[in-house]
């Protein structure tokens, strides 16, 4: 995941190591996992997570997140660190689809890409057996 | 007993609390005592977003917590007291009689020495946790329900790299 051809376009972050491992299947599927820098609040204060948070979108430039809880601390630090950045985009409850989606649109602007990823995400889960 | 946990987490709002105690406790409401939180409509709105629509949210000052918990105590459904570090939990068992106090995440400081995983003291938080049991207050580290509770001796004796 360190291709120098393909720009860092968004973060995946969430608990333990989610980010680690969901970038590690969008690698696999894709070859394009250096879109996406992974992010991980284990083991840090709340403040230190935005902290942390706000260095590595500042580093990278990015204006979209990515997380995997609604409730979880690295969706409040990014809300926190996103807020006074214009035209952002964070996405609570990715998944996998999401982020094959996200990492193959690099010809628009990475916030657009990130709202269909979101749209693609949620389509792409379904159910099967059980009772209706 | 509706407060089901009273907790000291620095990250206060997060997966731990609203998931991991949140859904095996049906918890009905949160109170967040935070004296930054309880000025900020920003941050509240922030917190609110976070937590599940049929899970109240509440938040007042540590002043403000010591008047208002006996209103929670009679509340039927099940709560959570939060604060987000030691010295406000501590006023709250002198002054708000707390009596249970689980230590759910206090992380790295340059002050601080690990004890657990997810918990690091310095020298005064150590000294603050320990006059809260001379108060009376039963105190526990136990980040998820899970896992078991961890003694306050204990917790202070461990030394994390020996766990």
């Amino acid at each position: 995941m360190s291709d120098e051809r393909i720009a860092v376009r968004a973060i995946i972050a969430g608990h333990g190591d989610f980010a680690q491992g969901i970038l590690s299947a969008v690698e696999l599927i894709t070859g394009r996992g250096a879109a996406l820098v992974p992010f991980s609040a284990k083991g840090l204060s709340g403040v230190d997570i935005e902290g942390l948070m706000r260095e590595v979108v500042t580093k990278h430039d990015v204006r979209v997140v990515f997380t995997d809880l609604q409730a979880g601390s690295c969706t409040m630090a990014a809300r926190k660190v996103l807020r006074t950045i214009p035209d952002h985009v964070l996405i609570a409850g990715a998944n996998l689809p999401m982020l094959i989606d996200f990492v193959f649109a690099d010809q628009v602007p990475a916030v657009d890409a990130a709202r269909h990823a979101f749209e693609r995400g949620r389509a792409a889960m379904s159910v099967l057996g059980g009772k209706p | 007993v509706t407060l089901v946990i009273n907790r000291i987490d620095d990250r206060l709002i997060h997966g731990q609390v609203v998931v991991g105690w949140g859904q095996p406790f049906d918890i009905a409401f949160i109170v967040l005592v935070n004296d930054e939180v309880a000025q900020s409509d920003w941050e509240q709105e922030l917190y609110r977003m976070g937590t599940p629509p049929e899970m109240d949210l509440y938040f007042h000052s540590v002043a403000d917590a010591v008047v208002a918990l006996p209103k929670y105590r009679e509340d039927k459904r099940n709560g959570i007291l939060l604060t987000g570090d030691v010295a406000s939990m501590h006023r709250l068992v002198k002054e708000a009689g707390v009596r249970e106090v689980n230590i759910g995440g206090i992380h790295h400081r340059p002050d601080r020495r690990q004890r657990l995983r997810y918990v690091f003291l310095s020298p005064v938080e150590e000294d603050v946790l320990r006059d809260m049991e001379r108060e009376g207050a039963n105190v526990t580290a136990r980040d998820v329900p899970s896992a078991n509770a961890v003694d306050l001796k204990d917790v202070l004796s461990a030394e994390e790299a020996a766990r």
